[in-house]
């Protein structure tokens, strides 16, 4: 594997692999059922960094509903490990594009929520201080999330998933309603940590620079109902440079693929 | 920003610190002129607690003076802000004293004077106090059951669909009739007039907080519970830590609406058939033709009902402290 070639040593140990079996999803819209994905499969290695690149609306989020267990396939299997997924579970984790912090609960108490449901937060409070050290939010501990800015808040929600110790980490456009500045920040950071930790990582994302960026491997996908069009490897080391002429070339490819090549 | 502007701007600050207040000397001097007419005109109706009422408006001036005087202390800067309050008490009650006590121009028994309203808390208060004390049992009881009732109703609406399926249609025919109806059948119904009020105070606080319970577990985003999901979270933590907290600001608008029903209901039941209560007090004064034990009794419970929903507004502010724009009481 090309990617973990790339990375710290033990993160065979850390991250899950991923394999997405021919999936097929649909939603039932005024009585027919209107397909979303079609005979998906998709492979992630253990420490692996996977981006979904593609149209607007053409199903990836519902692809990562279904790897975090949220929702169940109509058809195929998504297994991690070697084990069928068979709902949702602290080791997959999602960041959503929204923050979604509860608004009755401060940061530290929002971080806190997975060890909370999982009844480990007596023992190991110490883990919510970490995350939010981790995520530079020490400081805003005490805060309540209105009082937090909007890349602030995402921090915060990336400390909440980071507490769980996910062995795959779900990322649907983490970064998608921050500013550029805050969202160039937040790239350098997902990297940190991506190579601190060395978990999976599958994202969402609408933007192809940042794809390239961040990911060792950048699946495209087609419009509606979503099937894979193109699968790259970003052979790069980390951290890397974004006018690397490398990644500009890729860029040109894959704006191609998405059928966007003319306005480039 | 000019320099005008910036030589300006510090005065926005300036604005909060205590300062004096001329209207409080203004107002002193109003009870006191009060005072005067009270001590100095001669009765007109037969009064017993005219000296006490004058005494009054002295003390009263004598407290407005001395706020102006020691106004700028942290203590006393907030009664700054009633002065144009007391200049308008004292104008007002100089009219009323006027119209009634001293010139008899409104007619008895249905116009009382000040000092005959103040007269029955003098001399009646025992009777008063035990009235007072009976209503808030009743209604504290009635309420607490009718909202502990309503709010896991509530829950149960908005989290089960087995609960919503068999108590929906219940609740949709019965709720939305007032408790009042319910009046004849409870006291025929309940062994004990008392066991009948705590009954329909129950029945008039349960239902609009059983609906909004139920309509706030109902809006509460499908995010939320994605987000605790994937984190590990079951069912029980998913009702215990995200529906009810996300919920707990429309429970409290129930429990306001369900507060202000218990209020009718109560008056209702005391003055059909409870032998206790202030609105047993009000029939029975109404029945001696006491028109200002009414005034009295009526500025009592106004007193009670304003204090509870003051208290539930303090819970809520409590409660909610993470909420912003909310109407303060």
């Amino acid at each position: 594997m090309v990617a973990a070639a790339l990375q710290v040593p033990d993160a065979e140990a850390l991250g899950a692999s991923l394999d997405v079996q021919g999936v097929s999803h649909g939603f039932l819209l005024q009585g027919e059922v209107l397909p979303v994905l079609q005979d998906v499969g998709l492979r992630a290695a253990p420490g692996e960094f996977v981006a979904l690149l593609g149209p607007s609306g053409c199903g990836k989020s519902t692809l990562l509903r279904l790897v975090a267990g949220l929702d169940a396939p109509r058809r195929g299997r998504i297994v991690v490990d070697g084990t069928e997924i068979a709902g949702p579970d602290p080791s997959r984790v999602v960041v959503f594009q929204d923050p979604t912090l509860f608004p009755w609960r401060t940061v530290w108490q929002n971080a806190a929520l997975g060890l909370q449901a999982q009844g480990r937060l007596r023992a190991e409070r110490g883990r919510v201080d970490a995350a939010l050290a981790l995520v530079g939010l020490s400081r805003f501990a005490a805060a309540y999330p209105h009082q937090l800015s909007g890349g602030m808040a995402q921090r915060a929600a990336l400390a909440r998933a980071l507490v769980n110790d996910p062995r795959l980490l779900i990322l649907d456009e983490p970064l998608g309603k921050l500013d550029s500045l805050t969202r160039l920040a937040m790239q350098g950071e997902l990297t940190r940590l991506w190579q601190q930790r060395g978990f999976t990582v599958l994202m969402v994302t609408h933007d192809v620079e940042e794809a390239l960026l961040l990911a060792g491997r950048v699946v495209v996908f087609s419009d509606r109902p979503a099937r894979v069009r193109a699968d790259l490897t970003v052979d790069l080391p980390w951290p890397r440079h974004r006018d690397h002429p490398r990644l500009l070339q890729l860029r040109r490819d894959v704006l191609g693929l998405l059928g966007l090549d003319a306005s480039w | 920003m000019s320099f005008a502007e910036a030589e300006a701007a510090p005065n926005l600050f300036r604005a909060d610190a205590p300062r004096a207040r001329p209207l409080l000397v203004v107002a002193g001097v109003a009870w006191l002129a009060l005072a005067v007419f009270v001590f100095a005109v001669p009765d007109a109706q037969d009064l017993e607690r005219t000296e006490l009422f004058g005494g009054i408006a002295v003390a009263v001036a004598a407290a407005a003076v001395l706020a102006w005087r020691f106004g700028r202390t942290k203590l006393l800067s907030g009664v700054g802000r009633l002065a144009p309050w007391l200049l308008f008490g004292a104008l007002a009650l100089a009219a009323w004293e006027a119209l009634t006590a001293k010139t008899d121009y409104l007619p008895l028994p249905f116009f009382a004077a000040p000092q005959a309203i103040l007269e029955v808390y003098t001399d009646d208060w025992p009777r008063l106090l035990d009235s007072l004390w009976h209503s808030l049992w009743l209604l504290l009881r009635g309420y607490a059951i009718g909202g502990a009732l309503g709010f896991t109703l509530g829950v149960g609406l908005g989290c089960s669909r087995t609960i919503s399926y068999w108590a929906q249609p219940g609740l949709r025919l019965i709720g939305p009739l007032p408790a009042a109806a319910w009046v004849p059948l409870a006291f025929f119904v309940f062994p004990t007039s008392a066991s009948a009020s705590v009954f329909l105070v129950a029945l008039a606080t349960f239902f609009p907080v059983a609906v909004l319970t139920w309509s706030g577990v109902a809006s509460v985003a499908s995010a939320y519970y994605d987000v605790a999901r994937t984190v590990g979270a079951k069912r029980w933590f998913l009702v215990r830590h995200v529906s009810i907290p996300a919920a707990l600001p429309h429970v409290f608008v129930g429990l306001f609406m369900g507060l202000g029903a218990s209020f009718a209901v109560l008056v209702v039941a005391e003055m059909l058939g409870v032998k206790s209560g202030l609105g047993w007090y009000l029939q029975w004064a109404q029945g001696w033709a006491a028109y200002a034990n009414m005034y009295a009794a009526l500025l009592l419970m106004a007193v009670m009902c304003s204090a509870l929903i003051t208290l539930l507004f303090r819970l809520r502010d409590r409660l909610l402290a993470w909420q912003q724009g909310m109407v303060k009481w």
